[in-house]
């Protein structure tokens, strides 16, 4: 009689013959099988960001995508690298989505030599997101520096969606200087159509500049706060997040009403790899969304 | 939980028939240390005579045939219209003899990571679910401290697990593919005799534990002494080098590095295992570390160890083994280090 131990063939796992669906954590799947998806349109921002509109190829995959303001996708391109990028477009876009891109590294380097119909691989949606539900019938204070305006164009664009759903939406933009500006081009439509007030701050104006100079809490002499009615949301590099969370809890704003959204270097996404590992909880699992009570228990998250 | 015994021959007769159809894994002497004493490591077995039943304790864990230290994700076949993904799992059946109990509890503790939480692994997956582990009882090491960490038993998690109990191993057994085996080899019926030999043999290990470390406040501990001076005296002597990951049981944070061919017909993701202690841990595109300095990567070891584990599983990560003090080439073990925070906690 033969001891052969028996074979378990992981691929004989009824969820392992469906698409991958990152929403459905828990079900068995194969975790490294991105989306093949098409770089349909690439926008030159400034010398250093442009956005990529990519597109899930197999019609299948691309309904089943769903995602939430905040969210991220790991962007792979095969043979180069995969890195997280969070997500800059409207949820309700089943077409495709947004990803606003900063030649910084090795891959993003790569992307922005990239022409459109190249094919690369997407994985997600991961990470947490904004509370857009929680937040229906109150303000929304939107507060981003230089590149945090990506991740919150998501937000922006579910409240411009829903507008009647949210009351006074402020978002005050800080950058280093008027060239680095993000979808400055967007501004006018969200202020006219749907009444956002929009503020923008630079550090350097250069010459000859209307508008403020300065950095972004000085924004905060221009509004008044309704802190019981109100949520913050708050993106931008690791300097501000301090000065712009003291200046919000100082006028009253509840800790669980502020949200951030963090940064670390990721190469999984899922919580394994241990890479984006912030305090006592990962980035990609319990973040990158979180309110500023949980920031304030995580060890040097800001 | 079923019990039998086996005969020391009919167990050798067993393994013996396991390797003729099976991939077989055990403890093999691979190497003298300086002191002369033979250096263990979990290996492929081509006879019975290189399982070393005695073996002390094998200097890297038994985690690697779970989590290799390198693997191939997905295979690319690039073209001109893209390229196609190819990915495989492994699927060929293995037999572990000789796991410890604190080897077989640091898989649970991958288990709760790996397979029972959000996104189970597949790669490791397949392999946990194809390897029958058959576990073995031994007298703790002068340094081992599992005790303390409540991972000294194993309940489950194998499939096997045996007591030298004198002329017979007492077999607990976790499977029906183990009992079958078993069965197979004239196992006997666990007799009143047996069980009074097994409980000795079980108080016998019991008292034999030296080393004790208290991890009982340890959570609270974490983020009280987070600036201590601990973390700076012995992160000073930290060289950063990652030994204690890539023997621990339980580290299971990794690295991705994607190849292309030269002649970009293929390219492959390869997933490494890496460690929390290396210098670019944290270090992100554009050149910011988050983690810059050797005492806060150690420090953060301990912390995902002992506080972020504990927050996510109820339970600390570390089993208590020492394989991580003993190849520290500084010196910095966990018993060291977690009494120096009790004492400053004392102070």
């Amino acid at each position: 009689m033969s001891l052969k131990i028996p074979r378990y063939d992981i691929n004989l796992e009824p969820s392992m013959s469906k698409h991958p669906d990152f929403n459905r954590k828990s079900i068995l799947m194969h975790t490294q099988s991105g989306f093949k998806s098409e770089i349909i349109a690439i926008v030159p921002l400034t010398a250093h960001e442009k956005l990529f509109h990519i597109r899930i190829c197999d019609p299948c995959e691309r309904e089943n995508f769903a995602f939430l303001p905040g969210q991220f996708v790991m962007l792979e391109l095969p043979g180069c690298g995969e890195v997280p990028i969070s997500i800059s477009s409207s949820s309700s876009n089943k077409e495709f989505i947004a990803l606003c891109i900063r030649k910084v590294g090795k891959v993003t380097g790569m992307l922005h030599r990239l022409k459109p119909g190249t094919i690369v691989g997407i994985r997600g949606p991961f990470g947490t997101h904004f509370p857009m539900e929680k937040m229906v019938g109150h303000n929304i204070l939107l507060i981003a520096g230089g590149l945090g305006i990506v991740p919150l164009r998501s937000p922006i664009y579910w409240v411009n969606e829903h507008r009647s759903d949210y009351g006074d939406i402020t978002v005050m933009y800080g950058a280093k200087e008027p060239g680095q500006i993000l979808f400055g081009y967007q501004f006018e439509e969200w202020r006219r159509i749907y009444g956002l007030n929009i503020l923008t701050i630079v550090q350097n104006a250069g010459k000859g500049r209307q508008g403020k100079e300065g950095i972004i809490t000085d924004l905060f002499d221009d509004i008044d706060i309704d802190s019981d009615n109100t949520f913050a949301v708050v993106c931008g590099p690791p300097v501000m997040f301090k000065f712009v969370c003291a200046h919000l809890s100082k006028s009253g704003l509840p800790r669980q009403r502020m949200f951030v959204s963090l940064e670390r270097r990721m190469h999984c996404g899922m919580g394994k790899c241990c890479r984006c590992n912030v305090g006592s909880t990962f980035t990609c699992l319990d973040g990158p969304v979180f309110d500023y009570w949980t920031v304030m228990n995580l060890k040097e998250a800001i | 939980m079923l019990f039998k015994t086996i005969t020391r021959e009919n167990f050798k007769k067993m393994v013996e028939a396991l390797m003729e159809e099976n991939e077989v894994i055990g403890p093999k002497a691979r190497d003298l240390d300086t002191e002369g004493k033979k250096i263990y490591r979990f290996l492929k077995l081509n006879s019975f005579e290189e399982l070393e039943m005695d073996y002390t304790r094998s200097y890297s864990s038994p985690k690697n045939y779970f989590l290799p230290f390198k693997e191939d994700l997905a295979v690319y076949d690039l073209h001109d219209k893209g390229w196609d993904q190819d990915i495989h799992y492994t699927i060929h059946p293995r037999v572990i003899i000789g796991m410890r109990a604190c080897d077989i509890n640091a898989l649970l503790k991958l288990d709760q990571v790996m397979a029972k939480s959000v996104y189970p692994d597949p790669y490791y997956f397949a392999r946990r679910r194809n390897t029958l582990i058959i576990g073995l009882d031994h007298e703790p090491l002068e340094d081992c401290f599992c005790r303390s960490m409540n991972a000294d038993t194993a309940f489950h998690g194998f499939d096997l697990f045996l007591t030298d109990i004198g002329k017979d191993y007492f077999a607990a057994i976790n499977s029906d593919t183990a009992y079958m085996i078993l069965n197979r080899f004239d196992a006997k019926d666990v007799t009143k005799e047996d069980q009074f030999l097994y409980k000795k043999v079980k108080s016998r290990i019991e008292s034999k534990f030296k080393t004790q470390v208290t991890i009982t406040i340890l959570p609270e501990l974490m983020d009280l002494e987070f600036e201590s001076e601990v973390w700076k005296k012995w992160g000073d002597k930290c060289l950063s080098c990652g030994s204690c990951a890539m023997v621990c049981p339980t580290c299971y944070c990794y690295g991705i590095e994607e190849d292309i061919d030269l002649d970009f017909s293929m390219a492959v993701k390869r997933k490494f295992l890496y460690s929390c202690n290396l210098l670019d841990f944290a270090t992100v595109a554009g050149g910011h570390n988050f983690r810059p300095r050797a005492d806060v990567r150690l420090k953060y070891r301990y912390y995902h160890q002992f506080r972020g584990f504990v927050e996510a599983f109820n339970q600390s990560l570390c089993v208590g083994c020492n394989r991580c003090g003993k190849a520290c080439l500084a010196g910095i073990s966990p018993k060291v280090v977690i009494d120096d925070l009790i004492e400053t906690e004392k102070r």
